[in-house]
Order: structure tokens, then C-alpha cells, then sequence
């Protein structure tokens, strides 16, 4: 079988989307990436393992999402060898994640330029890597003495910096940016991100795995649900289980309420920082009753562990389905409306258009993902490009537009919804009058899964290699880490004022990116 | 400007009445002196860090600014600069790379000050725990004064162990629900 250009033994992983994996060598790594690139695929995400013990090396790990599904390249390096082929230089996106995978595994990609540290600060040093096998993962350091960050210096007549973070005024996640102006005029923006990192890959290690989905569920955790199913769907892949249909259909019924729950919110705050504050009276009142329903039906405001292995553990009634349904009306109703106060708003308007600029060629390059990359007609979207059950039923309109500015960015957002809202109605359709927990087996828990979910910030992937029982490694990733390197360009040529507006347009995770 | 003023009657006043105080919460009893409290009390600004959190209790504490809970009303903002504050939130897990960037923001904070830390994780690690990578709770980094569990804890809790550090009462219902007696009619009531 052909797949990226390599001819090899792909073996199909039984998931519900289709996805498959082969090892390669050295030259099929490189030739793969040119050819996916060629063909027009996107590299989704690069990791490592060590599997010195068992093989006698690393393992380095490609996914992209190629026409025919997702393709997962494992790469085994050679008896102590911890270099591999670089891949930046055709992904620009993968120079921060082998940036992290030198600080996390001590793997480098050969030849790059950049070789800063990027998740390693100074807690700990150089020469401990937690994922090693041989790290437990609770050695505790004392606290290193801080290298001084390199950030790249711009020079000329009037030039200064402006270092912000990384603890930020306002209720939000912590990361340092150093702006480099003249005047107000933004030349450059620099981020430094990391600060958040809880050493969760390691945690995942010391999990059991039919609990890993209560942990995916805290990546990022605005995306709960989007990582709990990633999580699951890896996990089912691995053991083989398939869930019913109408697990399925719940689980979408969430995901869906998870990516309005999130569109409503980053709609007032988008107003907010426009100076319109009844726009986030209004979106925050909606998305309160959005949540308290989602307390209600499902006994938790965000969803948290509300998808588990094999299942999804809520309980339904028909009159859960008439609330459901009740509610949809009422706030489609109330963002129609505001959809229109917010167009004909001149003041937010003047604020939106033009601002944070993305053209749809840089996002290309950048492999721009998700909402964002949509908005910059990267039209990329899981639940239509690799529909599976049951949004094979559904019919998904993807949502893009050209412009990629905040206004951009805004209007998917308003769009996503409506179309988020028709999908539920439709769910509603299929949903069970009772839900009925079905026991699962999970007893073969060893070898390799994926789990890849479109959630509403992009795509969320998750990557699951177990071991005699034991999880051996678990990758996760974050829409955010193609997203980040975007808002820095999006800030060129742009006034300092409007970062907090640009930034919120995008609203990127932290915490998921971080780890 | 006339949708947006029919918008405004339409939804009318929606806040509801504070919780009470839980004085379990508490960590340090008395660790401030009551005279001190009733000034702070008064009106509470806080600066909250997310000090490693997985963004759930950030969206929680940010909900506290929706209409339903009008902390506005019961004198709390939140501050940008730890200079204004009385009060540090935080969240999260301290991870290692945040532990001095808190410790900072602690110290910028003019005494006397109050902490409160927010969540599972804030409480004890929460499901991250202790690793190379996090300090665990915040109490292993900061003196806590209350503690409010939960993952994440819900606004109407996180708004209760803000209001039982600083031992404040609800304000005394007969006014409060005149107050809200105005000419708009809310549309959920
Ligand atoms: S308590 Fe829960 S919601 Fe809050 S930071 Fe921890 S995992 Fe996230």
C-alpha cells in the first residue's frame, strides 16, 4: 500500500476514522513529509518515545492528515542515536514541537538553526529528560539558574521592547510576549510559552489507562470533551472496542455543545475588547444558561468526564430531549440578534476589519488549523473532511472565510454556531430515549492507538502506545501549537492596543500547548 | 443603539443573591484580625494568576464577571496590578516555571492580603499532583487562607470562598430584592 509516497506495510488502526501506521526509514521519513506537503497534507504533530529497553532505541513519530485519513510514520532511530531528520524546514509548524521533544526526550532534529530551549525553563536541568524510561517523573530539582531567553533583538531608530507576562492582567493563562515598537506600531511580537507546563505526558505514564480519560480531560479544559474523546476513541482503537451508535451521537451531541459554549463566550469577550461591554453582558449570560443546562442534563457545566471508555456516562430522558431542543430556539434567536447589532456597530466593526490579518497564503505555510485557519480559508474540518459516525449523517457545512482578520475570526465563530445549533436539532433525531451503559472488555491493553477529534478550537489529537496493561507513552496535542506562531504575525504592523483583541481572536490554549 | 437598548429591557436584571459564607473553607483560622477584614471587606479587589491550571477554573472565575453574579455589585473587581489588590486568586497546580512569577505577584500585593486558592489543583495538585514539573498546591508555595475545592469549583463556590476570607455576610435581602423590583421584568423569573 502507497500512502504519502512511501510504499510500506501501513497497517490500518481499527478506529472509526481511517487512520494507519508503518514504520520507516530514513529516507522514506524525508521523502514522505515533501510528498505530503506536495500533495497538499498537513503535519498534524511530531513526537518521540524511548524505547531504549525494549528496542534498543528512540522511536520518532510523524501524523499527518492526508487526503486518505491520518497517516502515523514512526521512525526507529539507530543504537544511541538521539539525532533525526529535520522536518521544519518543509513544516514550519514542527520547529517548536522538536524543540520540545529535545527538552522532554533529549532527541534533536539535525541541523536547525533554533536549538533554544522552548517547554524547559528552570526547574530542571539540561541533562534530565522526563521522558525517559529511566525518569520516575517526581525527581524533584532545586530551583536551576535562569538562562537568559535569546529572544531575538530588533534594532534601529526608536525601536524599543515591551516585555508582557507571563502573568497577565486579567483572567487568563500565563505566557510571556515581548513586543519589539516604534511608537505604538508593533515590528514584532516573540512568544515564550512553557509556564504552564505540569509535566502531564509523564503523568499519563503513571495512569491507569482506562482512567487517562479523566486526565485528557484537563489538557486544556476548555476542550474537555474534544481531548476526554480523542482519549477514548485512542484507547477503544487500541483494544479493538466499538461503542453503539447511539454512544456516538452523544458524544457528538457534546462536542457540539462544547464548541458553542466556547463560540458564545469568545463572542462577548470579542466585543469587550472592542469597548461594546454589552456585548459580553449578553454572550455571557447566554453562555451561563448554556452551561447551567449542561449542569443539569449532564451533571456537569463543562462536560468533564462525561465521555468515558467504551461509553458516555450520562443519563436521558425525552424530556432532556425537548430541553435541548427548547433551548437551541432560544439561543439561536438571541444570537441573531446580536449577530446584527454586532454588524452594524461601526465602532466594533472599525475595530474588527483589517485587524490581525492572516492571508490565506502565510496560513497555509504555517499549517494555520482549526476556527482559525478557517477564517483564513484554510478549509480544513474534520467532521466534513473525514466524516465519521456520526457526523457521516450529519452532513457538516464547513464554515471559512478569506479574510483571516478579527472580523474574520468573528463571523465563523457567529457561523459555527448556527451550524452547531442545526447539528444538535439533528442529533436530537437520533439520541436514545434512555441511555443504556454498555460493559465493555478492555483486556488486551497493549499496542497502538489514535484518537483525533475536531474540537472547536481545531484539530485535538491523541496519541496512545500501551504496554502489557500500562500506558508507555501518550502524546497530546493542541490546535494551538500551529496556532501560536500565527498570532505573531498577526500582530505586525499593528498598534500595541489592539493585541489583547487579536490575541482573543484567536484564543489560543496555554495549558494545551504547554503541557 | 435602539436593538441594543430593547436587548437590555428584554433580558432585564438577572443577578442573583450571593451564597453564604462556609467557614470549613478556611485553612489559617483568623490568620487576618477582624477589624482589618471589615475594612477590606468593604470593596475587594483581587488579582488572580493562573499559577499552571488546566484554563477549567479560569473559565469559572471568569463567569463571576457574567450578570448572574454581579460581583460588582457586592464591591469585588478584579486588578490588573497586584498593587491594588487585597486579594490573590489562584489556580491551578503551581507549576515550577510559575512558582517565582506567584511569588512575586504575593509580594507586590500591599499588606494586608488575603490568598485564595482556587480549585482541585490549588487545593493539593489535583490530578496533576506533585512531579519534577509541579510544586503541587498552592499552600506549598504561598501562605492559603482559604481553599475552595472542586474541578473546577463552580462561580457560585469560588464567589463563597472569596466572601468567607474576607467574612462577609450577605447584604440584607429585604433591600436587595426592592432594589431588583425595577421596571424590567426578567424573562426567566
Ligand atoms: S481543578 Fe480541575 S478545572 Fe481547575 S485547574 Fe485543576 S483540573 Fe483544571
Amino acid at each position: 500500500m502507497k500512502l504519502c509516497g512511501v510504499e510500506g506495510q501501513f497497517e490500518r488502526l481499527p478506529a472509526p476514522l481511517p487512520m494507519w501506521r508503518a514504520s520507516v526509514d530514513l529516507k522514506q521519513w524525508v521523502g514522505a513529509a515533501m510528498a505530503v506537503k506536495e500533495t497538499g497534507g498537513r503535519l498534524l504533530s511530531v513526537w518521540g518515545t524511548d524505547q531504549r529497553s525494549r528496542d534498543g532505541h528512540f522511536v520518532i513519530s510523524a501524523a499527518y492528515a492526508v487526503q486518505e485519513g491520518l497517516v502515523w510514520l514512526a521512525l526507529p532511530l539507530g543504537e544511541s542515536e538521539t539525532g533525526f531528520p529535520d522536518l521544519s524546514t518543509v513544516f514550519p509548524a514542527a520547529s517548536r514541537m522538536q524543540r520540545a521533544m529535545a527538552d522532554l526526550l533529549g532527541v534533536h532534529a539535525t541541523g536547525v538553526s533554533d536549538t533554544r530551549p522552548w517547554l524547559r525553563h528552570n526547574a530542571w536541568p539540561a541533562n534530565y529528560f522526563p521522558l525517559h524510561e529511566g525518569a520516575t517523573g517526581d525527581e524533584h530539582f532545586p530551583e536551576y539558574p535562569a538562562e537568559e531567553y535569546a529572544f531575538t533583538q530588533v534594532e534601529g531608530d526608536g525601536v524599543h521592547e515591551i516585555p508582557v507576562g507571563p502573568v497577565h492582567a486579567g483572567i487568563i493563562e500565563p505566557g510571556h510576549f515581548r513586543f519589539s515598537v516604534v511608537g505604538e506600531k508593533v515590528l514584532r511580537l516573540e512568544e515564550r510559552l512553557g509556564y504552564t507546563h505540569k509535566g502531564v505526558e509523564k503523568r499519563f505514564e503513571q495512569t491507569p489507562p482506562l482512567l487517562g480519560h479523566r486526565l485528557a480531560g484537563r489538557i486544556s479544559g476548555d476542550s474537555t470533551v474534544a481531548y476526554a474523546w480523542a482519549y477514548c476513541m485512542a484507547l477503544e482503537s487500541v483494544v479493538g472496542v466499538k461503542t453503539t451508535e447511539s454512544i456516538q451521537w452523544v458524544r457528538a451531541l457534546l462536542l457540539e455543545r462544547e464548541r458553542i459554549a466556547n463560540h458564545l463566550g469568545d463572542l462577548g469577550a470579542l466585543g469587550n475588547d472592542a469597548g461594546f461591554a454589552f456585548g459580553l453582558s449578553q454572550f455571557s449570560l447566554l453562555k451561563e444558561t448554556w452551561l447551567r443546562q449542561n449542569k443539569k442534563l449532564f451533571g456537569h457545566r463543562f462536560m468533564m468526564d462525561c465521555i468515558v471508555p467504551g461509553g458516555a456516562d450520562v443519563s436521558f430522558s425525552k424530556a432532556s430531549h425537548d430541553e435541548l431542543l427548547r433551548q437551541c430556539d432560544e439561543v439561536e434567536r438571541d444570537v441573531h440578534l446580536l449577530h446584527s447589532i454586532y454588524e452594524e456597530h461601526g465602532g466594533l466593526q472599525d475595530r474588527f476589519i483589517g485587524a490581525g490579518r492572516v492571508p490565506p497564503s502565510l496560513a497555509a505555510e504555517l499549517g494555520v488549523c482549526g476556527l482559525a485557519g478557517r477564517a483564513s480559508a484554510q478549509s480544513y474540518d474534520l467532521r466534513a473532511d473525514q466524516p465519521w459516525l456520526p457526523y457521516d449523517q450529519l452532513d457538516v457545512q464547513m464554515v471559512t472565510h478569506r479574510n483571516g482578520d478579527v472580523a474574520a475570526r468573528a463571523i465563523t465563530r457567529f457561523e459555527e454556531i448556527y451550524e452547531s445549533l442545526r447539528l444538535i436539532r439533528k442529533i436530537c433525531e437520533h439520541l436514545p430515549q434512555i441511555m443504556h451503559q454498555t460493559k465493555h472488555e478492555f483486556a488486551h491493553l497493549h499496542g497502538y492507538g489514535i484518537g483525533w477529534v475536531e474540537g472547536w478550537r481545531g484539530d485535538v489529537l491523541i496519541a496512545l502506545e500501551l504496554y502489557n496493561g500500562e500506558i508507555r507513552r501518550c502524546h497530546c496535542h493542541d490546535p494551538s501549537w500551529h496556532n501560536w506562531p500565527a498570532l505573531e504575525h498577526a500582530i505586525i504592523g499593528n498598534i500595541v492596543p489592539d493585541f489583547p483583541l487579536i490575541n482573543k481572536s484567536f484564543n489560543l490554549s496555554y495549558s494545551g500547548h504547554d503541557l | 443603539m435602539w436593538y441594543v437598548l430593547k436587548q437590555i429591557g428584554r433580558i432585564g436584571i438577572r443577578s442573583e443573591d450571593p451564597p453564604e459564607v462556609d467557614n470549613t473553607l478556611r485553612v489559617e483560622a483568623e490568620h487576618i484580625q477582624s477589624a482589618i477584614l471589615q475594612i477590606i471587606g468593604q470593596a475587594l479587589m483581587i488579582r488572580q494568576v493562573d499559577a499552571g491550571s488546566c484554563n477549567g477554573c479560569e473559565l469559572e472565575i471568569q463567569a463571576l464577571n457574567n450578570p448572574c453574579y454581579n460581583i460588582e455589585g457586592l464591591g469585588i473587581k478584579f486588578v490588573a496590578s497586584p498593587r491594588h489588590a487585597d486579594m490573590l486568586l489562584v489556580t491551578g497546580p503551581v507549576s515550577r516555571h510559575m512558582e517565582t512569577a506567584l511569588r512575586r505577584t504575593y509580594e507586590a500585593i500591599p499588606e494586608p492580603k488575603l490568598v485564595v486558592a482556587i480549585g482541585d489543583c490549588g487545593c493539593n495538585g489535583g490530578i496533576f499532583g506533585e512531579s519534577y514539573a509541579s510544586c503541587g498546591g498552592v499552600s506549598n508555595v504561598l501562605p492559603v487562607d482559604v481553599a475552595v475545592p472542586g474541578c473546577p469549583p463552580e462561580p457560585i463556590e469560588i464567589l463563597r470562598g472569596i466572601l468567607t476570607a474576607v467574612q462577609r455576610r450577605p447584604p440584607d435581602q429585604s433591600k436587595r430584592n426592592r432594589l431588583m423590583d425595577g421596571q424590567f421584568s426578567p424573562r426567566y423569573n
